[in-house]
């Protein structure tokens, strides 16, 4: 996987769970960020024309690229806009995020 | 002075750079410049990456235990000491016999200019193979936007507030590119999250420099600056095209300009669009551009052009 995935936090109950030292495994995700948002890119892929510059200017890296065009992961994405902003195609729409998340993630 | 630099290998693009993500998971604010900085530099060195983060933004964010974002080796430094624990990196890695790798200092503007300049003129002096990042984005953000050595005039912030008789900063930026610069660096360059081609260009010609590097990028922060999230991107163009900052080299011992706008956008629309600048008045909106008018004379005179 390109991208690091979400490993389940475990309280620790004794204080022998605790870490000892300063350092931990790099790349170790244990909350998503879908959470912060109040609009969520949805994308036309009928006018995606694969420049992938949204791609490059995405802060939080979860546009990816698949079969020439571009997907979004949700779990991770905070909903900036700056995607859609920056799409010539304006294949990226910005909508406001459902209160009862009727529309999915 | 380092030759020959360019053209070692061609720098990576939208459709040739890694789809490997180094910096990911992370809770900077929504529409974080500093944070497609990062991503970005992260993905044109690659995995074989030793990172030093000293305090700021990027490693309040990017370490929050249990939660890691940097998905390489990556260390917290002290404040001042980035540059000089880089340089303990790589003599380390030297020792123990490490080849292809990078020694990678992410500092924000405070981390660069006021405390972190020491060591990082230690790191020149001693022509260490590191390279040096500043992602600018003009105040200490982290703790809550005071200024920093970086800060515009004008700009308001929690330690330069706007009243009625001091407008913002009174202090002007320091230019660090030409302090790094007159360090006797091997390679500058100052770049923005606005052209991004330019910056990952940049990037890719550090990666193959023999000795130190410093690249300074400057990176919009929508809640220090009061700007809407979406802004991020137009923003670091924006200033460029305004030639409120400049896309330059140093190496050889020369300065190139990269891009020379023939004509500049307004500087009154650039500042509107912040929060951090709306109390300004004409008359401060006016020694602006004068300041920028004086700089981009001396430029145009002395730096040579070339286009990357």
């Amino acid at each position: 996987m390109n991208r690091p995935s979400i490993t389940k936090y475990k309280t620790p109950v004794h204080i022998s769970e605790y870490p000892v030292g300063p350092c931990y495994q790099a790349g170790h995700l244990v909350t998503e960020n879908a959470g912060w948002r109040t609009e969520k890119p949805i994308l036309d892929k009928e006018k995606c024309t694969g420049c992938f510059y949204c791609y490059l200017c995405c802060p939080e890296g979860v546009i990816f690229k698949l079969d020439g065009k571009i997907e979004i992961d949700y779990s991770f994405c905070k909903g900036c806009g700056i995607c859609a902003r920056v799409c010539k195609s304006e294949a990226i729409v910005m909508i406001r995020e459902a209160k009862d998340g009727a529309d999915g993630c | 002075m380092s030759e020959c630099i360019a053209g070692r290998a061609k720098a990576p693009n939208a459709l040739t750079i890694t789809d490997k993500e180094f910096f990911y998971g992370h809770k900077a604010c929504a529409g974080c410049g500093g944070s497609v900085a990062v991503r970005l530099i992260m993905k044109v060195l690659g995995e074989r990456t030793f990172t030093v983060v000293p305090a700021g933004c990027i490693s309040a964010v990017g370490f929050m235990y249990p939660q890691l974002c940097f998905t390489n080796n990556a260390l917290i430094s002290t404040f001042a000491g980035t540059a000089s624990m880089m340089s303990g990196i790589a003599a380390g890695a030297k020792a123990l016999g490490l080849k292809d790798f990078q020694v990678l200092g992410i500092a924000g503007d405070g981390g660069t200019a006021d405390i972190g300049l020491q060591a990082l003129s230690g790191a020149i002096d001693r022509r260490d193979k590191v390279i040096f990042v500043c992602y600018d984005n003009e105040a200490y953000m982290n703790t809550g936007i005071q200024k920093s050595g970086l800060t515009p005039l004008g700009a308001k912030t929690t330690t330069t507030p706007a009243g009625r008789n001091i407008r913002g900063s009174r202090t002007r930026k320091k230019n660090m590119f030409e302090i790094v610069a007159a360090n006797g660096i091997d390679y500058a360059a100052t770049a923005s999250v606005g052209y991004i081609p330019d910056f990952l260009n940049k990037i890719n010609k550090a990666k193959f420099v023999d000795g130190t590097s410093y690249i300074h990028v400057f990176a919009p922060c929508p809640t220090g600056w009061g700007t809407p999230t979406y802004c991020t991107i137009d923003l670091g163009k924006d200033v460029v095209d305004c030639g409120l900052w400049y896309l330059a080299e140093y190496e050889n011992g020369e300065f190139v300009l990269n891009k020379n706008p023939k004509e500049f956008t307004s500087v009154k629309d650039y500042l509107s669009r912040q929060g951090r600048f709306r109390h300004l008045k004409d008359e401060d909106i006016e020694q602006i551009i004068r300041d920028r008018d004086r700089k981009w004379e001396i430029i145009r005179k002395s730096w040579k052009t070339k286009k990357n």
